[in-house]
Formats: structure tokens, sequence, C-alpha cells
């Protein structure tokens, strides 16, 4: 089974690296699109950017190579040496190799590259984490189902209607609301069926409060009203 | 192919750009100063149509004026150019339009009509519009102020404002944005991508009758879609958005669609066929004896459709639609004559059908009356109204001595040089059909019936509605007298 | 002096910097800061755009870290090449970012109060990106700066509300995805070729006649489905619509006009300059089955538009058409078909531009993009409104605007291609875009409301109060770039042929069939 020539020799003995690689980033695809979990979708992204790096540094790999640093024999005078030159110091620059002792060294350029993808793939696993932190204040779930059913509530209490104005009751009663959710009382549950069954822009006060996070909420409450009238002369600055 | 000589004038480019100067004015003054405002509309007209008939003594010596604008691609510019049927074609459009802003004036105030201001404006850039159509070079130089058009009537035809002008907007900008877009501009990069190396100016002077290049069956289809392309021009199917464009304010309906837009539509085709193919190519197409057959069943269909309207300005709609089938018949007829008296005829049928409109429009205001079946008996308080039209009637119809006779005669020695006898059978019926449908409004009005004399709405029109429809009836008369002049310009000699 | 081009990227980047230091001192100054570093990026893209012009080669080649090409062969240092289309594009990226940058002030103070520092930061970073994108000649630089161009695109939008913040996540995985799957691609060039310049690839392809190469094959699909889902080519467009419809109005007017255009310029540089035409259009099946997606691409993307009943949505969904545009544009595999896609690459940042700064006007005065909330704006804010609308007869393509003639390129290489497929779909789609627009026109101008009722009393009373229908303008800093924008939308349709002539000469090192002409 094991012949040379045979496909199974073919992928797991010649081209290994290209097996592993793409089952690493068909799992790492698999894990964002599956998992419902946005941290394990992340976790995923990571799989799937780790399966990239793999990658490369298989392709630089050479049999019998060494890391490419230059072996003391291949470069006597090293890149911090000064020389004396005619009295003047002076820096040489690294000995070129000739292409035989070249072969005896990995490629350097992968392993350089991929150190960039990998600060490429910590910014956006960083990126991606704080968004998902965000998420987490403002909706309480990181859980996609969840999350999306949230949204389509949002999205359909607030279709960007524009909203009859109405004089402003303070604290509204989200704001109690989601006090009490803060605090664990399981009767902002009744309220939050309540509001589905609300007609988009017609019981609660004016703006649309869910854009602001579960903590600003309480201190926004007051403000905004004020704002506004005063704008329309200011903006000519 | 012309050996005119050509003179480097920037008058062509004074009579495009007066009105935008006119409406900056007309904005400036606003709904404040109306006398103002009124007075700019004026200025600007009559500027441009002073510029205009400057133009004349020019184009009879033989020769054409040019002005370059701007070059669109490298070897497409924007050109104008004033030769004989642009410059008949820009003299009816502007002098019509001081006549229009007269009877605006007098209609818009008689009905306390709002956003005068827009109105005005947007009446002077359509008109700006009109003046870079006739003046036109290349066809891709109308195909700009065709598109102009369309969209700087859109506010006038939805003037109301309500529901009927939003279907009425949607039906009018439906067809001419989709014929525009989907029809025309295909074939028009038709031309221009395939002709001489894709560097082909379409200039309407040098490059007559190259689309000959094409095989017989590209001819055709380009011809058809050309045809039905240039939708302002009325033929069935496309015909359709000008009854619904009836929605807008009388003045509206007068210039625009009496006038202006259905001229430029009728003023393209004409070009496209006596200018892009020639009378050569034309003659030798296997197919072309098909679009006289168009038009003239939209001629014939719309008279019948004509006759069973009550709406009065309904039934000038149509009227209307048959008549621009008759340029575009003079235009298929491909023959001197034929041609030259589809041009005469848009001068001719642009005075009586706006004679007509406006005593629509001032039966309107005078009496609110809209039907047909109302009128019996005005003409005894609206003399005056009624007496223009019955003159703009006969115009339409084409007996002497009124304007449209000439214009109908030379489209019958043209289809008789063809031999074509059938379409001179055409003019005589739909004349007949002209008949049946226009001089009964005319006669009846001047039945006295025991209503009429006690009916108190029954009452002379304002004097700035009366006195521009007598203006035009008087232009007809006039027309029939000047024939010679016309018929030099659209170079036919008397 | 040719380093003017590495100018273009250092002063972004120094503004970035200066931007977010200068939260400690005060927040009001970053807009100065911002306003001032874009103002020197486009005079240093001015200023490379006519070295490329006088160039007899035509482009200008900088290479970083002084690893001049006499000592070293090409490839050894990363190369910035701004030939003449990397100069019209990267010109294009910081106007539009001039434009922006000018109009942000109010917007951002009041969407992200208090952020003024970070959003700075990022918008400038964004620039940097966008622009070293255009410029670069290395491809896996290339992939460096699309990463750097995307994570501050989606900073951007995660700095305003929660939705934002949910919809960003979409956009992180996809964003990604793409980007990663481009760099597979260039592992795979690497591979085979040894060299990342992108020059030094071509050069490679066409000595060892690497036309039926397998490798090669999958790194030109790896790179290209990876530029597509960037670009957000339907169906890879999910990410699209909710992205910037949620977004702070400035990041919208940023992204929107930008991003996807410069990833279609991604895509052909890599079709033209990287793969070469011998191999992009003759060796694969693409110009077989790509024509036919981007009908789907372009129905699909103009009727989900015309069902949106909020403007940021559906010039979101338009967005997406037009990339259908251009793509199709790069595949009919004409000459005219690429000289319409580059220059619609042009004129779309700028009628989008036109677009979305309207949008963030009537967001900001109305507070509501919504259809029911816009009756009266005529009236309300003229000077708007005619901004908004020259952008949108451009993208409809009525003459003069910059839409009209690249619709007339596309459409003169669809006939030459005989793409009759792609040609009908143009004019759908410009019938879904006259109605898209026509009808925004009905609901503003008419006293009727969706239903077909009549509204006020007649006599074009829109049924609105004295407060509503007064003269009340955007601000002067949003309304000057707004009217800025609109007047390039003209500006570009009238001298349409300056550029053009521009991409010919670009084009002309290509060797791109022209079509049969009849004499």
């Amino acid at each position: 089974m094991v012949e040379d020539g045979s496909i199974f020799s073919q992928l797991l003995v010649n081209r290994l690296n290209y097996f592993i690689y793409i089952i690493l980033l068909l799992i790492g695809l698999w894990a964002m699109i599956a998992k419902n979990n946005l941290i394990k979708k992340l976790i995923g992204m990571s799989i799937f950017q780790t399966a990239i790096i793999l990658f490369y540094v298989s392709i630089g790999v050479k049999e019998g190579a060494t890391i490419p640093i230059y072996l003391p024999e291949h470069d006597p005078h090293g890149s911090h040496l000064k020389v004396d030159v005619n009295g003047s110091e002076k820096m040489l620059p690294p000995e070129v190799l000739e292409s035989s002792l070249v072969l005896g060294y990995s490629n350097p350029l992968p392993h350089v590259l991929m150190l960039t993808a990998i600060v490429v793939g910590v910014a956006t696993l960083g990126l991606a984490l704080s968004v998902c932190l965000r998420i987490y204040r403002g909706y309480g779930t990181v859980e996609e189902d969840e999350l999306l059913e949230k949204l389509e509530r949002e999205d359909a209490r607030n279709t960007g209607r524009p909203r009859r104005r109405r004089p402003r009751r303070a604290p509204s009663e989200k704001a109690v609301a989601t006090e009490k959710l803060k605090s664990g009382n399981p009767r902002p549950r009744q309220s939050r069926t309540n509001r589905k069954g609300a007609k988009a822009g017609s019981s609660e006060g004016t703006r649309n409060d869910s854009t602001k996070s579960v903590t600003e909420k309480r201190k926004t409450v007051r403000k905004p009203r004020k704002k506004t009238s005063p704008k329309p002369k200011e903006d000519n600055s | 192919m012309s050996t005119a000589a050509v003179v480097e004038d920037i008058r062509p480019l004074i009579a495009l750009l007066a009105p935008w100067a006119g409406m900056i004015g007309i904005i400036w003054a606003g709904e404040k100063r109306p006398n103002l405002r009124e007075l700019f509309t004026f200025i600007a007209a009559s500027v441009q149509a002073a510029v205009v008939l400057s133009l004349v003594p020019i184009i009879l010596s033989g020769a054409v004026v040019e002005f370059h604008i701007w070059q669109i691609f490298s070897y497409v510019p924007m050109l104008l150019r004033v030769d004989g049927p642009g410059l008949l074609f820009a003299c009816v459009a502007s002098l019509l339009w001081i006549a229009t802003t007269l009877y605006a004036v007098g209609y818009m105030r008689g009905l306390h009509e709002h956003a005068q201001t827009r109105f005005y404006s947007f009446f002077a850039l359509s008109l700006s519009a009109t003046m870079g159509v006739a003046f036109s070079a290349n066809l891709l130089t109308i195909y700009f102020f065709y598109e102009m058009l369309s969209v700087s009537t859109f506010p006038l035809v939805t003037h109301m404002q309500d529901k009927e002008a939003r279907t009425g907007g949607r039906t009018y900008l439906g067809y001419l944005l989709f014929t525009s877009l989907c029809l025309l501009l295909p074939a028009l990069s038709w031309c221009y991508v395939w002709l001489d190396g894709g560097h082909l100016t379409m200039d309407f002077i040098e490059d007559v009758g190259k689309v000959g290049h094409f095989s017989e069956a590209t001819q055709i289809v380009l011809l058809l879609l050309f045809t039905f392309g240039f939708a302002k021009a009325g033929i069935m199917p496309a015909h359709s958005w000008l009854p619904g464009a009836m929605v807008a304010p009388t003045p509206v309906s007068a210039l625009l669609h009496a006038v202006a837009v259905v001229k430029v539509g009728v003023f393209c085709v004409y070009r496209v066929y006596a200018d892009v193919f020639g009378a050569e190519v034309l003659a030798n197409m296997s197919g072309e004896e098909w679009t006289m057959v168009i038009a003239s069943a939209t001629i014939i269909i719309s008279s019948l459709v004509a006759l069973s309207q009550d709406n009065l300005k309904r039934r000038l709609a149509f009227s209307t639609i048959g008549q621009l089938g008759y340029i575009v018949l003079g235009a298929a007829i491909a023959t001197d004559r034929g041609q030259g008296g589809a041009v005469l005829h848009i001068a001719m049928h642009a005075c009586g059908k706006i004679t007509l409109f406006f005593c629509a429009g001032a039966i309107f205001v005078a009496t609110g009356k809209k039907y047909v079946s109302e009128l019996r008996g005005i003409g005894r308080k609206m003399p005056l109204t009624m007496g223009a039209f019955m003159i703009g009637a006969l115009s339409v119809i084409g007996l002497p001595p009124l304007g449209g006779f000439i214009s109908k005669w030379y489209l019958a020695l043209g289809a008789l040089d063809r031999d074509a006898m059938w379409v001179v059978i055409v003019l005589l019926i739909s004349s007949l059909l002209n008949v049946f449908y226009l001089l009964p409004v005319a006669v009846t009005a001047f039945f006295r019936t025991s209503e009429t004399e006690n009916d108190p709405s029954f009452k002379e029109a304002p004097w700035s509605c009366v006195v521009p429809l007598l203006l035009t009836a008087g232009g007809c008369f006039l027309l029939f007298f000047w024939s010679d002049v016309l018929l030099q310009m659209v170079g036919l000699n008397p | 002096m040719s380093d003017h081009i590495v100018w273009i990227v250092l002063f972004p980047l120094m503004g970035a910097v200066a931007c977010a230091l200068s939260g400690a001192l005060s927040k009001k100054l970053c807009y100065p800061i911002s306003v001032i570093s874009m103002i020197a990026s486009v005079w240093a893209s001015v200023h490379t755009m006519m070295q490329a012009i006088e160039s007899p080669v035509h482009e200008i080649s900088y290479i970083l870290g002084g690893w001049s090409l006499d000592l070293f062969p090409r490839g050894v240092g990363i190369e910035f090449r701004a030939d003449l289309l990397g100069a019209l594009i990267t010109l294009v990226v910081t106007g539009v970012g001039l434009i922006v940058t000018l109009y942000s002030k109010v917007p951002v103070q009041r969407e992200t109060p208090g952020k003024e520092p970070m959003y700075y930061g990022l918008f400038l970073l964004q620039i940097c990106g966008l622009a070293g994108i255009a410029l670069t000649g290395d491809a896996f630089n290339l992939y460096v700066l699309i990463e750097v161009a995307a994570l501050t695109g989606y900073g951007l939008i995660a700095l305003g509300s929660n939705r934002a913040a949910a919809a960003t996540f979409n956009y992180v995985i996809l964003g990604t995805i793409g980007a990663s799957l481009y760099l597979l691609g260039v592992g795979y060039l690497y591979l085979k070729t040894g060299t990342l310049n992108m020059v030094g690839i071509r050069e490679v392809i066409e000595a060892q006649s690497l036309y039926d190469s397998p490798a090669m094959q999958v790194a030109f699909v790896l790179v290209l489905v990876g530029i597509l889902i960037k670009m957000a080519f339907f169906p890879f467009h999910a990410w699209l619509p909710n992205a910037y419809c949620h977004a702070p109005s400035t990041t919208s007017c940023l992204l929107a006009p930008l991003v996807t255009k410069v990833m279609i310029y991604v895509m052909i540089r890599m079709v033209l300059s990287v793969f070469g035409v011998e191999f992009s259009f003759e060796s694969t099946l693409w110009t077989e089955v790509m024509p036919w997606l981007v009908v789907v691409a372009i129905v699909c993307a103009a009727v989900m538009a015309l069902a949106q009943r909020e403007i940021k949505r559906m010039l979101a969904y338009l967005i997406v058409a037009e990339v259908g545009y251009m793509v199709g544009g790069v595949w009919i595999y004409n000459y005219y078909g690429l000289i319409g896609s580059i220059f619609h690459v042009i004129s779309d940042a700028c009628m989008t531009l036109c677009l979305f700064l309207g949008a963030g006007i009537i967001l900001e005065k109305c507070r509501t993009t919504h259809f029911d909330g816009l009756r009266g704006l005529f009236a309300k804010m003229p000077l708007t409104m005619i901004g908004f609308f020259i952008g949108g007869f451009s993208i409809i393509g009525l003459p003069p605007t910059c839409g009209f003639f690249s619709k007339w390129y596309l459409i003169t290489g669809g006939m030459v291609s005989e793409r009759w497929e792609y040609m009908v779909t143009l004019m759908f789609s410009t019938m879904v875009m006259v109605v898209l627009f026509f009808r925004l026109i009905e609901r503003i101008h008419l006293a009727v409301d969706e239903s077909g009722k009549n509204l006020g009393k007649g006599h074009g009373d829109l049924g609105l109060t004295e407060e509503q229908t007064r003269f009340d303008e955007a601000p002067l800093t949003m309304l000057v770039p707004l009217l800025i924008a609109a007047s390039i939308v003209m500006i570009i349709g009238v001298y349409n042929q300056e550029v053009v002539d521009q991409i010919e000469v670009f084009l002309r090192a290509y060797n791109l069939p022209t079509g049969v002409s009849y004499k």
C-alpha cells in the first residue's frame, strides 16, 4: 500500500505538509462556519491562519539543512567585526556564499514572511476579541444564535423609520428594565417580551437606547435632548 | 458631403446659455419678486429668439454656423452646428417660448399655482436642452441634449406633486429612460464602435451614409432601434408617455408636448434618417418600407383613438401623436421633398397645436371645464378663444391659407416622388379623421343652447392667456405666407 | 527626487501617530492634524502622478531600504512601483481621503464623542494602507497592506454603535478568510517562481512558460478568490451591507468608495502585471465562466437594492452591483472592457463618495435615512440634494457625469467581445438604478406616501410643518466636501478623455484584443 507512486504515498509521504495544512485549514474553516460561540469561531480563524503559516514554513525546509544563520566556517568576519583597512575602521558586509553551500541552509525568507503573518494574525485576533467583548457588553451573549435573535429584534424595532417626537419621560422603562437585568431580576424577561409585541417607534421614549451599552444607558438617560437644540448654531464653526 | 461654407460663431452657444442665465435670475428673484422673476424669463427668451433669428440670413445664404464646445472623446466633439432644419426648429422653439411664457404667467397666476420659481427654472433648462438638440452636429451630442431634456422636464411633469403626478411622472420617465438607455444607447455605441476603426464622429454632414457598411439586417435593426429609442417621437407603441404626461399644467403640455419635447424626439428621428443613414442608404435598404408602415399605423391608430377621447387635452395628445407620425413618415420617405416636408411640418404643427393647447388651457382657467362634451356653446362667451381654436384646428387639418397645408402638400409630393401612392391615401384619410375630431369641438362651441345663455361660469379667459393664443393663431397664417423662406431653409427651393 | 512616492504613505502614518499621541493633550487637535497630513499626502500623490506621466517608461520605482537595482536583483528589496494605473488609484485614494477628512469634523464629534484620537488614528492608517496597496510592487507586502487596511477598517466600523460591532464580527471572519486565501496563493507563487516581486513573478512565468503548471493554476484561483471575497463580489458580499450600513457615517464615507475599488485594482494588477495576460485570460477558464457569474451578481445585487427602504443599505447593495460591473469589465477580455473597468474604478469611487457624503448629511440633519423621513428635503437642503443626486445621476449613467463614460466603455467592451449577456445585464441594472433614484426623488419631492395616498392639502403641500421645510442646510464642513465631490464627478466626466489617455498608455503595454472594425 505504501509503494512509491501510489496515491497514499503521494499524499502522506511525498506531500505530507500539504495534506496536513489542508486538513488544518478545513478544520479552521469548519470552526468558523459551524461553531456557535464567537470565541470558538475566532479560534477557528486562528487555526486557519496557523495552517497557512505551517504551509509556508514547510516549503522552506530542505533535507539535512540547518537553521539559516551563518556557520562560523562560512563567515570568518562575522557581521560585527570591524576590520582595520589602511588604518580606518570599516564594517564588511556578510560573505556571499556559493550555491552549493547555500543548499545547506533552510530558506529564511518564508520564516521572515511568516513572522509578519504571525504579527498580522495576532493583531487580527486582538481586534476580533475586543469586538467580541464589545458585543458581549452590548448584547449580553457571545452565542451566535442568541446574538442573531437579538439583532433581528433590534433591527425590527429600529428599522430606521423616523420617530415621532414624544416628550421625554425619565427614566424610561427600558432603563429600569436593564437595571433590573443587571441585577439578575427574572422580571425583566416579561418586559422584554412586552417590547417584542410593541410596534416600532410607538411606545418608548424617542432615541433608541440599544446603541449604547448596558452600563452606559443609566448615565445617558437625561442628556440627549439638551444637546440637540443649540446644535444648529454651533455647526457653522 | 456638403460644400457649405462654415462660419465660426459663438451665437449658437449664446442661444444655449441664455436660458441658464435666465434660470439664475429666476432663482435669485424667487417667490418674493414674481414680476422680476417673470421679467428674467422674458429677457432670456427674447435674447434667445433674437440670437436665433440673427442667424437666419447666414443660413439662407447657404453657409452653416459652427461652434465647438468640448471634446467628449478624442474623436467626438460636442459640436454645435446651425443648418437649415436645425435653425427652423430653433426659431420655432424660441419664438413659441416667448408666447408660452406670456401664457404661463396668466395661467399660473390665474390658478394660484405653487412653486412657480421651480416651474420657470426648469422650463428654461428644457428650452436650453431643446436648443442643444436643434444645433447638434453629431449623434453623441444630440444624445446628450436629449437626455438632458428628459431629466429637466420631469419636475415640470410632476408639478402638481400628487398621486396623478406620480403616476404620470413614472410613465413619462419610465418610457423615456427605458427606451433611451436600453434601445438607443446600444444602437448609438454600435455605430461608434464598429465604424471606421472605432474612431468615427458620426457627424451629420461628414459621416452621412457610413452606416451603409453594416449588413442589411444590422441596418434595419439599427433603424428600428433608433426610431423606437427616440421615444419622444411618439411612435407606437412607445407613445404612452404622452397621454400620461398630460397631468402637467397646460403651459407645460403646450410647449413641451406640442413643441419642445415631442419635436425634439421627432427632430432626432429626422436627423437619424436624413443625416446618419441618408437618402441613398434608406432607398437601398430592403426593409425600409416597414418604418413607413409603422409611422402610418401610428397616424391612423392615434387619430382613431383621438376620436374616442372626451378629455380635451387627451384628445389633443393623441392628435399630436398622429402628427408626429407624419414627420417620421416624411423622414422615412427618404426623398428630398418628403424630408423637407417633415421638417416643415415641425414648424407648422407646432404653431397649430400650441394654439389648440392654449385654448384648452384658457377654457380651463376661465370655466374649469376639461371635457369636450361640456364645451357646447362656450364660443358665445369666449369668441376669441374658440376662434383661435378653429384656426389652429384648420392648420392641423391642413387647409390653406394656413401653414399646415404647405407641409402636408410637400409630404404628399415626396411620397409621389417615391411612387408610394398608399402614403398619400394615408395622408388623406388621416386628414379626414383630423376633421372629425377637431372641427366638431370648434363648431359646436358656437351653437347656442339654453344652458349657455345663463351659465355664469362661461366667460372669456384672462387677457394674458388670450393674447398669446391670438398671436400663435396669427402665426399659423404667417407661416403660410412666409413659406418660401421656410422652404429655402430646409433646402427645398420653391 | 523620486521618493515622493514614499511620502504618500508616510504622511498619513506620521499623522496617525501624532493623532493618537495628541489625544493626551487635547481631542480638538486631531482634526487639524488629519487635515494637514492628508493635504500633504495628496500633494505627494499629485507629484508622483506627474512624475509617472513624464517618465519615459511611465512608471516610478522606489526600492525601500536602499536595495538598489544596480547591485541587487529585483525582489531583494520591497519595491514601490507607481505606474500610471497605480498613480491614478493612489490619487483617487488620497483625494477621497482628504475630502472625507474635511467632512468628518461634525459627524465624528456627534457619533463617537471622546474617541477622536483613536478614530483619526485608525482613519489615517486606513488611508496609509489603501495608498500602500495601490503603490506596492511586492506580492507579500500587498498582503500586509491589505491586512492593515482591513484591520483599521474593522476598527473604524466597530467604533460606532453596538450594532456596528456586531456587524464587524462577520466582516472580520470573512475578511480574514479572504486575505488568508490570498496569502496562500502568494505562497504557491513563491514556491514556483522564487520571487515575491510582481514584475519578477511575471518574468519567471514567461521565461519558464509556467502556463500549464498546476501550482500556478492553484495560485491563480486562490489569489483571485481571496480578492473576490475582499471586494464583496456576490456571493461573498454578505458582510458589506451590514458593515457599511451600521458604521458611523464618516467610516462608511471612507470605506464605501475606496475599499472595494482598491481590491478591484488589486485584481487587475494580479491579472495583468503578475500573472500576465496570456496566463490569466488564455490559460484559464475564467473568461468563460466569470461573465456569467457577473451577470448573476449584478442582477441579484440590483434586485436586492430595490427591496431596501433605507438609503445606506440601498447604497451598499449598489456598491455590490458596481463591483459586478468592474469585475465583468475585466473578464470580458478586451481593451475597452479594461478601460471601462479602470475608469469605472475611478468614477465609482467619486460617485459613491458623493452618495455616502449626502447620506451622512441626511442622517445628521434628519436623524434618519429611511425613505419615510425624507419628504421635503429639496426645500430644506437644496444644495445637499443637488450634490447627492449628481452622484445618483452618475450611477444611472446620465451624461455628462463620469458614470456615463464608464458605462460607455463597458458597453463598448461588451460589444467588441460579443458578450451580450453582460450588455443586457448592464441595461437591466441601469434601469433598476433609474427606478431606485427616481423613486427616491418621488419620496422627497411628491406629496404621496408609499401606498399612493395623497398627503397634504394639494397644490404642492407636502403635509409637513413649517420647521421641517425651512431652509436648514448642512454645516459647511460637511456641505463643502459634498459639493467638491459632486464637481469632481462632473469634472472627471467632462475631462474623461485625459484620464482615459493615461489608462490607455498603461494598457498598451499589454496585448489585449481590441476587436474587429469595419472600414
